[in-house]
């Protein structure tokens, strides 16, 4: 089973705890009736759903009951890391390449992030 | 093949109890006052006089004095037990902090799994670690059994006490009565 750390148990979980709560750090115009159709929409309904690293929200519903952030490799299932509500998007590249990584799994070694533009 | 289907015990489906069957018995909780109780980190120390205990501020841990008990369900969220009759709702209606406190007592149905092997019998439903180590005695969390969500808490080495919704108790309690049968075969 897929354990999840709730960066408010501070501590991973059984993933049965735990629902997905789609794309994170989507921001609501705070004036959507000067917002075009077309922009309304793009914030409404499309997400990126990349072959890769995803920033996604995720609520454990079944334990403390608090939405978080994480970052997802939607390939590997891999969690790269956990972090909490409000928090700021933690840096991609810090994360793959950690100065003080020790050599026991190379970034190289885990998939590929998504490029720009490859939905 | 006939050889197996006789060495087979069959279990009728409504069967309850096992006496004599394995070390694990599973029995209803005595009637309880319960409280969820929100607030805020500034409104704590006030509840916490009220109550006559610390709320737990730890995740998955408990505070008791007496019969009453705090469990951490989430970073401002807790739930209260306390005997059935007691005056836990009219000593937090005197706090003038904001929170919420809702009398939940009959909305949960308690279940005491006890006996060795206690921890085999939960776990043949929830899918937290239940080892001392990482789930030690006054440990409590919301989790799940099941297809049931339940807040459990462990009160002794062999113990834990279960809360189901009420409406969810029969599904728990058979869960609970056949997985005590699976661990005892
Ligand atoms: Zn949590």
């Amino acid at each position: 089973m897929l354990l999840i750390k709730c960066p408010y148990c501070e501590e991973e979980r059984p993933e049965l705890e735990f629902r997905n709560a789609g794309e994170a750090h989507l921001v609501r115009s705070p004036a959507i009736s000067e917002q075009s159709d077309e922009d309304f929409a793009a914030f409404l309904y499309f997400r990126q759903n990349p072959k890769g690293l995803q920033f996604e929200r995720w609520r454990h519903i079944h334990g403390c009951g608090r939405f978080f952030n994480a970052v997802r490799d939607s390939v590997s299932d891999k969690f790269l890391t956990v972090y909490k509500a409000g928090e700021p998007r933690p840096d991609v590249e810090t994360l793959l390449n950690p100065e003080t990584v020790s050599d026991a799994e190379p970034a190289k070694k885990r998939a590929p992030r998504a490029k720009k533009g490859e939905l | 093949m006939a050889d197996l289907a006789q060495a087979a015990q069959r279990a009728h489906p409504l069967q309850t109890g096992h006496a004599g069957v394995g070390s694990v018995s599973v029995a209803l909780a005595d009637n309880a006052t319960r409280v969820s109780l929100r607030a805020r980190p500034d409104a704590v120390a006030a509840l916490s006089k009220a109550l006559g205990l610390s709320l737990p501020l730890k995740p998955k841990t408990t505070t008791s004095q007496g019969n009453r008990a705090a469990l951490w369900i989430g970073p401002d969220e807790w739930l209260l037990l306390d005997v059935d009759g007691s005056s836990l709702v009219a000593d937090l209606a005197k706090v003038k902090v904001l929170h919420s406190a809702v009398d939940v007592s009959h909305r949960n149905v308690g279940i005491v799994v006890s006996g060795k092997g206690a921890d085999a019998v939960v776990n043949g439903g929830c899918p937290q670690d239940l080892s001392l180590g990482a789930f030690p005695v006054g440990a409590a969390s919301r989790t799940v059994l099941g297809k049931i969500e339940i807040v459990l808490w462990r009160t002794a080495e062999d113990t834990f006490r279960v809360e189901c919704w009420r409406s969810f108790s029969g599904y728990a309690y058979s869960f609970l009565q056949e997985s005590a049968r699976d661990v005892a075969v």
